[in-house]
């Protein structure tokens, strides 16, 4: 019999320790699809920082390194200074990479370092059980903002492909959401792009992905994609905040 | 081959680390080693390196850990504050296991302090300053020459060990120009020769087994485990990598002990004490970690006092009882603030304490 579905070699053979309906595990697979597609595996480092995505090596089937919270991009400057031949990646939830990692990825942009970063903003800490994070909604309740967040306590969310748009060092950013098929198809295909313009030497590219934490959102993961595809998507508009290869055509 | 050259300070330690093999700098300006990042930015793209200056000391260390995982061989420098920000990073490699060589051109503290040469970093980088059990070995020449001899080997010290490998220098030595020789480059090896040469680095290359860089490891005994083998390296280093000059012990009455400045200082001390007929000898650790403390059981009967010279208050005295044991009286001469003592002032401060204890 032909097989008409197998898991990609991108993942190694176990499960994920995710919570349910998370979907850092749907993240996962379209990364590691992409680069199994592309030939890649195999000529790829990954670098995951702290937070729920420290445990990615343990899934992704390419050479990784852990590193300490929000200084993957600076980690990755430094392993893309010894393999220029290699495909690079940092994989960064919301509160590693637009809280307490702002220098590094901005800087990173700036210099528009030869790596693709992939950022899965859930709109909260996760791993630490549900705080308020840079990118946590007005009214969002958090544990940290029992009554929801506001403006006057905690300031306004970050909106990071916009920010980093008004960069000269990016080559490509792009927000996706991961709540619907077509989305998740799209997300692959904003994945794939990144890693062209990597491979082409085109410099720095960056996709957000917009993801959920139904177990701190407190909602099903039902209601979860429910939410993030309006609620979150209205805050955090998806599309591609810059292409220099479009462009250039 | 071998050159004699004319070099300042700061010059020589950046010459002398491309020549042990280091191919990429990662720094953030800091006075009073900014002519580390000038030196590497001209060298390193001209010798097959690179020379990538950081957002922050933060950014520096992370991008020498990156570097190093991937089987790099880095080097960083900075000064006495820069140093206390990337802490976290030295624990976060100590952790992980990934070489990296450091260069400390320490300064006055606490805070921002001062721009003068000190020696208050002595508890920051023999107790290190981040989280967990690990150790770093701290190396802290008197001249130029050895500076530069130590950190030729540095990188493979860091390589061997999979450990950063620390050498404290005070801004005196990175200012002062000298005559040194330096060594004959050694290889360094190119992004496809890491795969082969360092097998556990993340190379993205497919050989064999996938490599993975971490210092988590969430369930209790399997860090547990991790810990105890970090320290087993830690012991073979104690053993391999303590390093120590003695000069005249035999007769002295008085011990000076002292690092890097203060121990030219503490020599010149030396010789004006004899020309008044007082015997005076030196401890000199050159490995601030590991410690010489068994250097300490070469004291000879006669001695009647061992008296620290540091540019700290007195920061070092602690490693000093642990060698000495009760045995004489451990006294302080000490200066801070960048302030240096002349040789003078140290003679006349060890008459002051030798009539206090005789």
């Amino acid at each position: 019999m032909k097989p008409v579905f197998t898991v990609t070699k991108g993942m190694l053979p176990v499960s994920t320790s995710y919570c349910p309906g998370c979907t850092h595990g749907v993240a996962h697979r379209i990364i590691m699809e992409t680069l199994a597609e592309m030939g890649l595996l195999g000529k790829t480092i990954g670098v995951a920082p702290i937070g729920c995505s420290v445990v990615a090596h343990q899934f992704m089937n390419v050479d990784m390194c852990e590193a300490a919270h929000g200084r993957a991009p600076a980690v990755a400057s430094g392993i893309r200074r010894v393999h220029p031949e290699r495909v690079v990646f940092t994989y960064q939830g919301d509160g590693d990479l637009a809280s307490i990692g702002m220098g590094e990825i901005v800087h990173a942009a700036a210099r528009g370092e030869k790596f693709s970063t992939f950022f899965i903003n859930n709109g909260i800490y996760g791993m630490t059980g549900g705080q308020m994070a840079p990118t946590t909604l007005i009214g969002q309740r958090s544990t940290t903002s029992v009554d929801g967040r506001t403006r006057e306590q905690a300031g306004m969310p970050l909106r990071i492909c916009e920010l980093l748009a008004t960069l000269d060092g990016p080559a490509y950013i792009e927000r996706v959401s991961l709540d619907t098929p077509a989305h998740i198809r799209a997300a692959k295909k904003a994945v794939r792009k990144a890693f062209e313009y990597q491979l082409a030497g085109k410099g720095f590219t960056f996709v957000e992905l917009l993801s959920t934490c139904p177990t701190n959102w407190g909602l099903t993961p039902y209601e979860a994609m429910k939410r993030m595809g309006s609620e979150v998507a209205a805050y955090y508009p998806l599309g591609v905040y810059k292409d220099t290869g479009k462009e250039a055509e | 081959m071998s050159d004699k050259v004319l070099m300042k300070g700061n010059e020589a330690f950046a010459e002398a680390v491309i020549r042990g093999g280091v191919r990429f700098y990662f720094g953030y300006p800091i006075t009073p080693q900014s002519e580390i990042p000038e030196f590497m930015s001209r060298e390193l793209p001209k010798r097959g390196g690179k020379f990538l200056q950081a957002e922050s000391e933060l950014g520096a260390i992370n991008m020498a850990y990156g570097c190093g995982a991937a089987g790099g061989s880095g080097f960083i420098s900075s000064s006495s504050p820069g140093i206390a920000l990337m802490q976290e990073g030295m624990s976060f490699l100590c952790g992980a296991e990934v070489p990296v060589t450091l260069l400390n051109v320490s300064r006055g503290g606490p805070g921002i302090g001062s721009i003068q040469p000190g020696q208050a970093d002595y508890n920051q980088v023999t107790r290190g300053g981040g989280n967990g059990d690990y150790r770093i070995p701290v190396f802290a020449p008197a001249s130029i020459q050895e500076a530069v001899d130590i950190l030729y080997e540095a990188p493979s010290i860091a390589d061997k060990y999979r450990n950063p490998v620390m050498v404290l220098a005070d801004g005196l030595m990175g200012q002062m120009m000298e005559p040194v020789i330096l060594p004959e480059e050694k290889h360094a090896y190119t992004s496809q020769e890491i795969p082969l040469a360092k097998p556990w680095a993340i190379s993205g290359s497919e050989k064999g087994e996938r490599s993975v860089v971490k210092s988590l490891r969430l369930q209790p005994e399997v860090l547990e485990a991790h810990v105890e083998h970090l320290y087993e390296k830690y012991a073979e280093m104690e053993k391999e990598l303590e390093r120590v000059e003695c000069v005249d012990l035999e007769d002295a009455e008085v011990v000076f002990v002292a690092f890097g400045t203060m121990a030219r200082l503490a020599r010149e001390a030396m010789e004006l004490l004899e020309a008044q007929g007082i015997r005076a000898g030196m401890i000199r650790p050159i490995s601030l970690w590991p410690y010489p403390y068994k250097a300490f059981d070469r004291i000879s009967d006669r001695t009647r006092v061992v008296i620290s010279v540091e540019l700290s208050m007195g920061q070092m005295l602690q490693d000093i009882n642990l060698g000495v044991k009760g045995r004489v009286p451990v006294k302080l001469i000490h200066r801070v603030g960048g302030m240096l003592p002349t040789s003078l002032e140290v003679v006349e401060k060890t008459k002051k304490i030798l009539e206090e204890v005789r």
